[in-house]
């Protein structure tokens, strides 16, 4: 019979390897990001595959988040009668959490896993290794266009969603619970600042690099067969979004700590 | 070292408790074919990954060109690899990339050739293994089998490397493309000059293209001889291997 200390010990220890080999996983991607050589056509191919095709998923996603806002500001504000700070808080909202999140969120899902099941297949048909004896370095011409184009990527998805979010709030707010439509949107331009902006693309620069590295880890890491790139894939999109929530939360306390 | 382009000493690699290497001794020398054969598991794979330095080994060393590279990084790993080629089992052409661009990979994302020079190249290599140019825009997904084999082959040759790895290249062929590959092997390596490297289960590609044949069996070399010689090896191993016996001291994988 299993000693349940030894269950807990194993369990521990296989978390901190895990915690170890992805940390020095990244460390490796970072570098080979940072230092020449970079494989520039592979960086704009990434950036329109994880930027510019995640448009329509980021800009849905944004449009109902910002509506389910603006009503749900609405009904709470007038309790109070503080109806008039819809268009405020549905701003503030969207451009320092809402937005830089559920675009993390869906990347998770739509990048991250797509990812990982790319680089997962390339592992277990030894494209990967194929690389490797033609000289070129997974970390250089895979990996790191891939880190690249997310950080560079993510910062302008969260501000297409975070215009299009307030939109989404402006849309409900005029046509449905009354505002005038000049008055809502001087409301909001005159609350934003920008520092509630820089919030937001600093979070998304941090949400890019989780999704790719998460990705691109749980790829290189795949086991053969179809169950295990699966796996890659699903491992992945959890990873992400769990850390892209964690990593919010400690954002989010940093900033207003710091007044920013 | 002299007189050997590749040299494995003592080569031993372990999987948790699983030894599958245990003390590899073997030896290239240029410009000459070794086959090496052995079951299912029999650790040949694992020994062409460690030569090639896609996996590292818990002891032993390995040399190239008289050079110890067995944990080689950098400039010194990168001056080997440019003088190796590799045919995967699979093919590993990159999915993504159509046939020429995969045929001069290395042209241009390592040697910094311009890709209309890189291009010219490719399709002559593409030639030289029977594949036209129409061939060349074509992405992997959109060519049979055979012809991967084919383009893979041309991506390992494009360089004229000294020395070239086969990894079972005619596993998942019928037995016509299969001896064609085996002849374009041959043409290939005598061609460049080249030594090489195959390891297989396949006795009739085996005979093909070997000068030599070594028997690998339970992670080590237990015989290498001419291969005239693979059928009068007076060993009862390589006996019941090469006749594709059951019944022997090799007790089949399942």
């Amino acid at each position: 019979m299993t000693n349940p200390l030894q269950i807990i010990g194993r369990v521990t220890l296989g978390l901190f390897s895990e915690i170890g080999r992805l940390a020095v996983f990244a460390g490796r991607v970072k570098m080979a990001a940072f230092t020449p050589r970079w494989y520039g056509g592979e960086i704009l191919r990434q950036m329109v595959r994880i930027g510019f095709y995640s448009l329509p998923v980021v800009g849905l996603s944004a449009v109902f988040i910002g509506a389910a806002l603006a009503l749900n500001i609405y009904e709470g504000g007038s309790r109070y009668g503080a109806e008039q700070f819809v268009p405020n808080i549905v701003v503030l909202g969207i451009s320092r959490e809402l937005g830089a999140v559920i675009t993390g969120l869906m990347l998770a899902g739509r990048v991250s896993a797509g990812i990982a099941a790319e680089i997962g297949a390339m592992r277990v048909t030894e494209q990967i290794d194929a690389l490797e004896t033609l000289s070129a370095s997974p970390y250089r011409y895979l990996y790191a266009p891939r880190f690249i184009a997310a950080l560079l990527t993510l910062p302008a998805l969260v501000i297409v969603a975070d215009i299009i979010g307030v939109m989404g709030g402006w849309l409900v707010s005029v046509h449905g619970l009354g505002f005038d439509s000049t008055v809502y949107l001087r409301n909001t331009v005159d609350f934003i600042t920008r520092n509630d902006i820089i919030v937001g693309v600093i979070k998304a620069v941090v949400f890019g690099g989780v999704i790719a590295v998460m990705g691109c880890y749980q790829g290189d890491r795949s086991q053969a067969g179809a169950t295990g790139v699966g796996r890659a894939a699903t491992l992945s999109m959890v990873g992400a979004a769990v850390l892209v929530l964690a990593t919010n939360y400690v954002m989010s306390t940093l900033f207003v700590e710091i007044g920013l | 070292m002299s007189g050997s382009l590749l040299k494995l000493e003592g080569v031993t690699k372990s999987f948790g408790n699983k030894e599958v290497l245990r003390g590899v001794d073997i030896d290239v020398a240029p410009g000459q074919s070794l086959v090496v054969i052995g079951g299912s598991g029999s650790g040949k794979s694992v020994m062409l990954k460690n030569a090639l330095g896609l996996m590292t080994p818990d002891k032993g060393k390995i040399f190239f060109d008289g050079e110890d590279v067995t944990n080689a990084t950098g400039k010194t790993r990168e001056k080997m690899r440019a003088r190796v080629g590799m045919l995967f089992q699979s093919g590993a052409l990159f999915d993504s990339l159509t046939v020429w661009e995969n045929v001069a990979f290395r042209l241009i994302n390592t040697e910094g050739t311009k890709r209309k020079d890189a291009k010219e190249r490719a399709i002559e290599t593409l030639k030289k293994v029977r594949l036209g140019a129409d061939v060349a825009g074509l992405y992997p997904a959109e060519i049979s089998g055979g012809m991967q084999k084919r383009v893979s082959l041309a991506r390992s040759i494009i360089s004229e490397p000294d020395l070239i790895f086969f990894d079972e290249p005619t596993t998942g062929l019928d037995p016509i493309t299969a001896d064609a590959i085996n002849d374009l092997i041959l043409e290939m390596v005598r061609g460049l000059g080249a030594a090489a490297v195959t390891i297989t289960h396949d006795m009739a590609s085996a005979r093909k293209v070997a000068d030599e044949i070594a028997m690998l069996f339970e992670g080590r070399i237990i015989w290498r001889g001419p291969a005239g010689d693979v059928y009068q090896s007076e060993n009862d191993y390589v006996d019941q291997f090469v006749n594709g016996r059951a019944e022997g001291p090799i007790q089949p994988a399942i």
